[in-house]
């Protein structure tokens, strides 16, 4: 078979700085969705905990750190996303693969509030939306998924083929901030 | 208009997919007749008022939520997941 060389969704795009805000694309590594089957729940968050180290997250939030974080994802599901899942979720919740459906940014900087704040419908202030919260809402007109992971840095996540319309619109909201000053 | 999704919170409805009058939790027994059968497909109220509804939440969790509100205020009561409606 002939070789082939795997891309990322932005084929490795160069950190791009506007003003004081900053995007960068991440690879968050292997990706799964974990639903558990019903009234599993807790039998997939004790595995989930026991295997990755990590607490089951509750609704709108994440739990792990860089390299291996669980990220609340949807009603009764959960994305693992760094390490590989181990064969003990499999008792409890149906796995699936998501590792090259899935585009990740990370937005970083001290106007990152106020670039989201212009394309996201829910309040990301630091007030409501601290590190370890997440959302699934809309970037832009993108289903997607909204992670803060650190003081002034998001975690970013819409569909694969949208990557490019998620650069497009990122950087039209960085230029909006960075010419107000 | 914010909808107060049980899981996610109070959201901006344009998450939000409508889907229709809440009848539709009410589906009839397969031989109730033709005419239950009509009225559960095709007829529907038009109610300026008080008003159960169908709302997925597209962008966000996921989950079919059943809404109560006034059409004719925009007041939202109520919204809980379908999953919770006692059929």
């Amino acid at each position: 078979m002939a070789k082939l060389i795997a891309k990322t969704p932005l084929d490795g795009m160069a950190v791009l700085t506007i003003g004081t805000v900053s995007i960068e694309e991440v690879d968050l590594g292997v990706l799964t969705s974990v639903a558990p089957y019903v009234d599993q729940a807790s039998d997939a968050g004790a595995a989930l905990k026991s295997a990755h180290g990590m607490a089951w997250p509750a609704p709108n939030r994440a739990t792990g750190k860089e390299g291996a974080r669980a990220i609340w994802f949807g009603r009764d599901m959960v994305l693992l996303a760094g390490p590989a899942p181990d064969a003990s979720l499999a008792t409890h919740a149906a796995l699936t693969d998501q590792s090259d459906a899935w585009c990740a940014v990370q937005v970083s900087g001290a106007g990152a509030e106020d670039v989201l704040a212009r394309l996201v419908p829910v309040d990301v202030g630091f007030a409501r939306f601290k590190r370890g919260h997440t959302a699934r809402t809309q970037i832009q007109h993108m289903n997607g998924s909204v992670t803060r992971v650190g003081t002034d840095t998001f975690v970013l996540m819409v569909f694969r083929s949208m990557a490019g319309t998620l650069l497009h619109d990122l950087r039209r909201a960085m230029e909006s901030v960075a010419a107000r000053g | 208009m914010r909808l107060q999704c049980p899981i996610c919170g109070a959201r901006d409805v344009r998450e939000f997919y409508y889907q229709g009058a809440a009848v539709m939790l009410e589906r009839p027994d397969p031989d109730a007749g033709e005419a239950a059968w009509d009225d559960y497909l095709h007829l529907r109220d038009n109610p300026a008022g008080e008003h159960a509804e169908l709302w997925s939440h597209d962008a966000g969790c996921g989950a079919w939520l059943k809404v109560r509100r006034n059409t004719a205020t925009h007041e939202v009561y109520s919204a809980v997941l379908t999953r919770e409606v006692k059929r």
